[in-house]
């Protein structure tokens, strides 16, 4: 799996980006290699969420460049969407589409996007339920699943796209207690089968087992980046010391 | 205070609505619905007295030919019954190209064209700011003939027009109505914009947009009766007409009025089923 030099799929160059006078990002360098899964943390407001979310362009940044898989995303650029099918994405509040069964909310992509039959999309989204261990609420409506069965299929429906990578936007934090190791056992899963991930989370637990790089935030800088036994051990800057104590504190 | 008599304990309210109403409740209720038809009544009395004392002759046993006449065995429609059918028409053509206006304006402003921006925030601000009748008598007389438009297509484009920019308020809403978490997860999976509408945000402004808009199409069917002024051939005209020849007013304009009632009774009743079995099916 390991290649001598494994390519780069996500890259972040000097990106900045400002709402008005805020400054939300600040001279972002990132690199995310094929096959490596980085978590992003920091406090509320750091920028970690506009971080991921200027990859598939969700929020266009204004200075910089980012590149994914080698073709730059701007917020000019015509063919957004084809880019959009690379990269998968995992949101706080799920965004399953709630008029659809869950079996539609999977086969829609691959119907639409990549001209699949609907029997070849129904096979790709039952194998992928699989995966997530719903396999028998295909037929049932987002809202009579429980989040962290939502947050499964709404993993699964990304899977779909059969993306190069994976964007992660703090999947846990809208879920109850109970339903988050459901959530994170898929999410390891999916890191043992290679996948490339970025995920913003607070999640402890889960960047010590699967992270190869954590990446702390604050104020829209990258202040620092480190394995995360170095990180949570012995982390080098104030700011991060002063987050992980409030973190493990209470 | 548990067990004081008359005041009913939490618990005996209960039981009473799971009995259902007691006789007061009955008497009560019946008792209002008396006090309502009574006030229709006496309104009814002040007309027929007012009429009366005009020396107003009813005559109600005239109006049937003003809806159909037999013949030799043939019924033949009255001017009423024809007046409606033309009124009917105006609308269901008036109102189709209305919503089409409507997704059209609403789409134009919400996009990312300015000219698509200017352009429809002129016609919106230039309609909603004009009385109908104005803008009748400048489609009628004004653009018509330079277009080569006759009367009744004349009316049904100023009404199209003229609801059509209520439609595209109406539409514009529903759409950003529709949660922006939609929009980011039809993004995230790579939709494009034609298939982000088509299949996530339409179908799901669709049940914020439909009573408003049956509104509008009810108050589409009254509006229509203005176009009588330019002398399409629809319900008011046929009204204006026969005064003009039998001078029954009164009998004839609440004939007009009660038809115009059992069009849009109608409608909004068979809406307002549509949208239950919709939700119905939702789950």
């Amino acid at each position: 799996m390991l290649d001598a030099t494994p390519r780069p799929l996500v890259q972040f160059r000097d990106v900045c980006k400002w709402y008005g006078d805020f400054s939300a990002l600040h001279d972002i360098n990132l690199t995310v290699h094929e096959g490596e899964k980085v978590v992003v943390c920091g406090p509320s407001g750091s920028g970690k969420s506009t971080m991921i979310r200027c990859i598939n362009q969700l929020e266009a940044h204004q200075v910089g460049t980012i590149m994914i898989d080698g073709e730059e995303v701007s917020p000019e650029m015509k063919n957004i969407e084809k880019i959009r099918r690379e990269v998968g994405m995992v949101f706080q509040n799920f965004n399953l589409f709630p008029h659809m069964t869950i079996l539609d909310n999977l086969t829609l992509g691959p119907i639409r996007n990549r001209g699949a039959s609907r029997a070849e999309a129904r096979e790709l989204a039952m194998h992928y339920l699989n995966r997530v261990h719903i396999a028998e609420q295909a037929d049932k409506y987002p809202t009579q699943l429980s989040g962290g069965q939502q947050q499964r299929v709404a993993i699964a429906r990304s899977l779909c796209m059969k993306p190069k990578v994976m964007l992660f936007d703090e999947p846990t934090s809208a879920l109850d207690p109970e339903m988050i190791a459901g959530v994170l056992d898929v999410m390891i899963e999916l890191a043992e089968e290679g996948m490339t991930m970025i995920v913003v989370t607070h999640e402890m637990g889960f960047a010590r087992k699967v992270a190869d790089r954590v990446v702390f935030m604050d104020e829209g800088e990258i202040i620092e980046v480190a394995e995360p036994e170095a990180f949570f051990s012995a982390p080098q800057s104030d700011r991060a010391q002063l987050f992980l104590s409030q973190l493990l504190g209470h | 205070m548990p067990g004081r008599v008359g005041v009913p304990t939490p618990r005996e309210l209960r039981q009473r609505e799971q009995a259902g109403m007691d006789v007061r409740t009955i008497w009560r209720r019946f008792w209002q619905i008396v006090q309502a038809v009574l006030v229709y009544v006496v309104i009814g009395y002040l007309i027929w007295r007012g009429a009366a004392a005009m020396e107003y002759n009813w005559q109600w046993y005239r109006v049937e030919p003003f809806f159909y006449r037999v013949i030799d065995g043939e019924v033949i429609w009255g001017p009423l019954v024809r007046g409606l059918i033309q009124t009917l028409k105006l609308a269901v053509i008036a109102g189709v190209i209305a919503v089409l206006i409507g997704f059209v304006t609403a789409f134009a402003r919400l996009s990312q064209s300015i000219s698509g921006r200017i352009i429809a925030t002129c016609y919106l601000e230039a309609i909603r700011n004009t009385p109908l009748l104005v803008q009748l008598f400048l489609f009628y007389f004004v653009l018509a003939p330079i277009f080569g438009i006759d009367r009744f297509w004349s009316g049904i484009l100023c009404l199209a027009f003229f609801e059509g920019s209520f439609a595209a308020e109406i539409i514009r809403g529903g759409i950003q109505g529709v949660d922006r978490g939609q929009y980011e997860g039809a993004d995230a999976i790579g939709l494009s914009v034609v298939d982000k509408y088509r299949y996530i945000v339409i179908p799901q402004s669709l049940p914020l947009i439909l009573p408003p808009l049956t509104g509008l199409l009810i108050s589409l069917i009254k509006h229509s009766a203005i176009v009588s002024v330019i002398a399409v051939s629809e319900l008011t005209t046929a009204g204006l007409n026969l005064i003009a020849d039998t001078f029954m007013a009164f009998e004839v304009w609440f004939l007009v009025a009660g038809m115009y009632l059992a069009v849009t009774i109608t409608l909004s009743i068979g809406v307002s089923l549509f949208e239950r079995s919709l939700n119905k099916s939702k789950r």
